[in-house]
């Protein structure tokens, strides 16, 4: 990619972190059918092992953690569909990677409403 | 001769499917944003168009990271939505027109876009939602035409791409021997970022120039490459370049007849414009 800044907090999802989540990213893909997210909830281990996951994806998938997953090549738009199985929300999500209770996390979105135009 | 009568602009947040199916249009966090939508609802009962043209980014549903075309049209004679993995009601099946898809296609090959044609494509939250937005009874009144642009991975169409696509979508429709009253949506926006210790990222002073900038200036945004809109929009705030393609076909000026702005829907600054090209 050009020569440009990194943006702090932020992975952009390009050719590298394409090749390097393929596996994790294509096992989340699956997860739009009901019948493979009920398989990997049943066993988590061989659902893992069937898309042929790196130690750090399987580790991550284990943690639950977000930013472990797109550490590991995880793209947001998949890894969507892995918190689905869990219930979880966009702002559950936000909050776990933020640090932040889900409440706090919130409290910031909205405060959003006090940035000021620049004229 | 076919016409496009206007352009619709909105976000496409998957929560906005949670709320339709809990009947939450009233509730205190959703009525404004549902709201906005009631003029343009009006505006769609008066000018009844008959096809819509659907511009937007799959979150995959229909593409996988094994084939992800940069901008991808459907052919077919019905698109349908499916489950996503967390769990929103699917919406009932859309009519296609499968012989106007293909006129779009000959031109926007013919102008050097070169497609990917889906004579198959099911059709994500991001093409259901505005539809459900905009006709709330889900008996579809128009067919329907998908025009997929790639957001999921880098490198994406660039801005000024994207105003271009849409440029000759308008001439392929002006070009269409129907007399069919054409509406264009764009679906995505305005900023967000779901991903990384920044997600919660929100520019409204962005997203408020944009906005404007589809109105009084266009090209506006073409200034930016998308990694900097990444970093002025944040990661899922770049499908503003559905936005800048609806821009594209509506000429060189328009009309705003209706705004929205409100933030946050879900993690999103949720935005809504309908304009209307200036003859």
């Amino acid at each position: 990619m050009a020569q440009h800044p990194p943006i702090p907090g932020t992975v952009i999802f390009d050719g590298a972190q394409a090749m390097k989540g393929y596996a994790l990213n294509r096992m989340c893909y699956s997860f739009n059918d009901a019948a493979n997210r009920q398989a990997f909830v049943a066993d988590e281990d061989a659902y893992c092992a069937q898309y042929g996951l790196n130690s750090q994806q399987r580790e991550a998938i284990r943690a639950r953690n977000v930013l472990q997953l797109i550490a590991a090549g995880g793209n947001a738009y998949y890894l969507a569909k892995f918190a689905g199985i869990f219930g979880l929300d966009m702002q559950d999500i936000g909050a776990q990677q933020t640090g932040l209770t889900k409440a706090e996390f919130q409290a910031r979105l909205l405060a959003a409403n006090n940035q000021t135009r620049s004229n | 001769m076919a016409r496009i009568v206007g352009g619709i602009t909105t976000s496409h947040v998957p929560a906005i499917g949670r709320a339709i199916a809990r009947n939450l249009q009233d509730d205190p966090y959703w009525k404004p944003f549902f709201d906005g939508f009631v003029p343009v609802r009006n505006w769609l009962a008066e000018v009844k168009p008959d096809v819509a043209i659907v511009l937007y980014n799959d979150h995959g549903l229909n593409f996988f990271l094994d084939k992800m075309p940069t901008f991808s049209v459907g052919a077919a004679p019905d698109y349908r939505n499916a489950d996503e993995g967390w769990g929103i009601p699917t919406v009932p099946a859309f009519q296609g027109d499968p012989a106007l898809s293909w006129h779009l296609i000959e031109q926007l090959v013919g102008e050097e876009f070169d497609l990917t044609t889906c004579q198959e494509m099911q059709v994500d939250h991001a093409f259901t939602l505005p539809m459900a937005l905009l006709w709330p009874d889900q008996r579809w009144p128009v067919r329907v035409v998908p025009v997929c642009i790639n957001t999921v991975q880098a490198p994406l169409p660039s801005a000024a791409r994207c105003l271009k696509l849409g440029q000759a979508l308008a001439r392929a429709v002006a070009c269409w021997p129907g007399d069919e009253k054409v509406v264009v949506l764009g679906t995505g926006g305005l900023s967000h970022q779901l991903d990384g210790e920044r997600a919660g990222f929100i520019n409204k002073d962005f997203d408020l120039r944009f906005m404007d900038s589809l109105v009084s200036d266009p090209a506006w945004a073409t200034q930016f490459d998308t990694h900097q809109l990444v970093e002025l929009a944040g990661t899922q705030g770049v499908e503003l370049l559905m936005w800048l393609a609806t821009r594209g076909t509506l000429g060189s000026q328009v009309q705003e007849l209706h705004r929205n702005y409100h933030i946050p829907i879900s993690n999103t600054a949720s935005g809504l414009m309908l304009l209307e090209p200036v003859a």
